[in-house]
């Protein structure tokens, strides 16, 4: 039997994560760490359960100094309805509208996408495009990350391993706008395809201070820097993106295809701005 | 660990990662709650618990120790039938019946939102529920009559969503 330690309090889990036990899992909404539990998957490398679900400090929604500090524990249906996030940043709520339906909004965590690292978490190439940080902490103290410094590998953070995700810190540029789309088989329960988030601010005829993030066409969810620099200076963006992206076939999609669509999102989004 | 479900307190020893479909199931003897994926996709298992839906078979039961639980046989008052559930009947929002359960228990918290049983909400709060059957026509159409015939109940839980 895994042990699992519910933790309520910051200090608990830091007593814990200062042993570092071997094979610690932190555990969320579970949204996605039960499906792998529910299917055998990986259970032997699982040495302790760090369960956090009721860790208070964890959760909320603020607006401090420009910056949108979302806390790691933050559902999706917490998202949907906040209105700090519907007012400063609507793509963020709208985009948790189409994860899952209800039962796994309810469930599903903001920090969850993050730490999950998935390339088709659906929030992350908003956080990319937003230049939000993730700050994360531990028996060592805190610091923050950025985004793009984030996801260094297929699942994998730069999160140390006595070091849990505590929020999400989301700079408000006044001006700016961000969009995004989600290309999936149908509206709702799809994992995404392909899904593109873009912000920018327009001056006259022109986009300045773009940033592009992408998901399901790299390992990693990705920012698409080469795109950015092409938008900017009136390159060809198409091209550029296709220098950004590493697209691979699998069960959802073929990486022809993951290619041309999310040129073609990304064009139309740009358009949009 | 300790549940009200239903309305009862229910006390069990289960291992923390135990999941709450199989402890509604095996140790407190509700089969009404269905499996189907086992992933979160299908919505067979789905249950309230503190009044919102939750896909049963993805939640470890050490996270809602001491929580309020819903499951399909709690819908019903005192052996009679909900308005919702007599739409389902009078409807055929039913066919094999393994979607059911989720369907009712899903349903049943729309309709404590209150919110307008317009095609496109109505959807929107099954769309974690999935049916081989019927289609979702008749089902939708249930829970649309079902709307008309009690907003006072609706009204009752109140709008979080």
């Amino acid at each position: 039997m895994i042990p699992v330690t519910s933790v309520r309090s910051l200090s608990e889990a830091y007593a814990l994560l200062k042993d570092r036990p071997p094979g610690l899992r932190v555990l969320a909404g579970g949204t996605d760490f039960m499906v792998a539990v529910n299917a055998r998957l990986g259970l032997d490398r699982i040495g302790h359960v760090l369960d956090i679900w009721r860790l208070q400090e964890l959760r909320g929604i603020s607006l401090r100094d420009g910056t949108l500090r979302i806390g790691a524990l933050t559902t999706y249906a917490e998202l949907m309805r906040s209105p700090e996030v519907l007012t400063h940043l609507p793509a963020l709520a709208a985009v948790s509208r189409e994860v899952g339906a209800w039962a796994i909004q309810n469930r599903g965590t903001l920090g969850g996408n993050v730490c999950n690292a998935s390339p088709a978490g659906d929030t992350l190439p908003h956080l990319l495009a937003a230049e939000a940080r993730f700050v994360v902490g531990g028996p060592r103290g805190e610091r923050a990350v950025a985004a793009a410094q984030f996801f260094v590998g297929y699942r994998k953070t730069a999160l140390g391993a006595d070091e849990l995700l505590q929020r999400i810190d989301i700079p408000i540029m006044p001006g700016a706008r961000l969009v995004y789309r989600k290309v999936g088989t149908r509206k709702a329960q799809s994992v995404s395809r392909t899904i593109v988030a873009v912000r920018a601010t327009r001056e006259g005829g022109m986009l300045r201070d773009v940033r592009i993030g992408a998901g399901c066409v790299a390992p990693v969810p990705l920012r698409c820097r080469r795109a950015e620099a092409a938008v900017e200076e009136g390159g060809d963006v198409r091209a550029a993106l296709e220098q950004d992206i590493r697209p691979v076939d699998d069960v959802r999609a073929t990486a022809v295809y993951r290619s041309r669509v999310t040129g073609n999102v990304l064009l139309r989004l740009l358009e949009s701005l | 660990m300790k549940l009200v479900v239903n309305g009862a307190e229910r006390s069990f020893d289960v291992p923390p990662l135990k999941r709450l479909l199989d402890v509604l199931r095996e140790d407190l003897g509700l089969t009404g709650t269905k499996e189907g994926c086992g992933e979160g996709e299908c919505g067979a298992c789905s249950v309230l618990v503190d009044g919102e839906l939750l896909n049963s078979c993805l939640v470890p039961v050490c996270q809602v120790d001491g929580a309020t639980v819903l499951t399909v046989e709690g819908v019903a008052s005192q052996g009679e039938l909900t308005p919702l559930q007599k739409c389902f009947l009078e409807c055929g929002g039913a066919q094999c019946g393994i979607c059911t359960p989720g369907m009712i228990v899903a349903a049943h918290r729309f309709l404590s939102t209150g919110k307008p049983a317009t095609d496109e909400n109505v959807r929107d709060a099954i769309a974690g529920n999935l049916c081989r059957c019927t289609g979702y026509a008749k089902i939708v159409e249930a829970i649309q009559l079902a709307a008309t015939q009690a907003p006072a109940a609706a009204a009752a839980e109140g709008a979080r969503r």
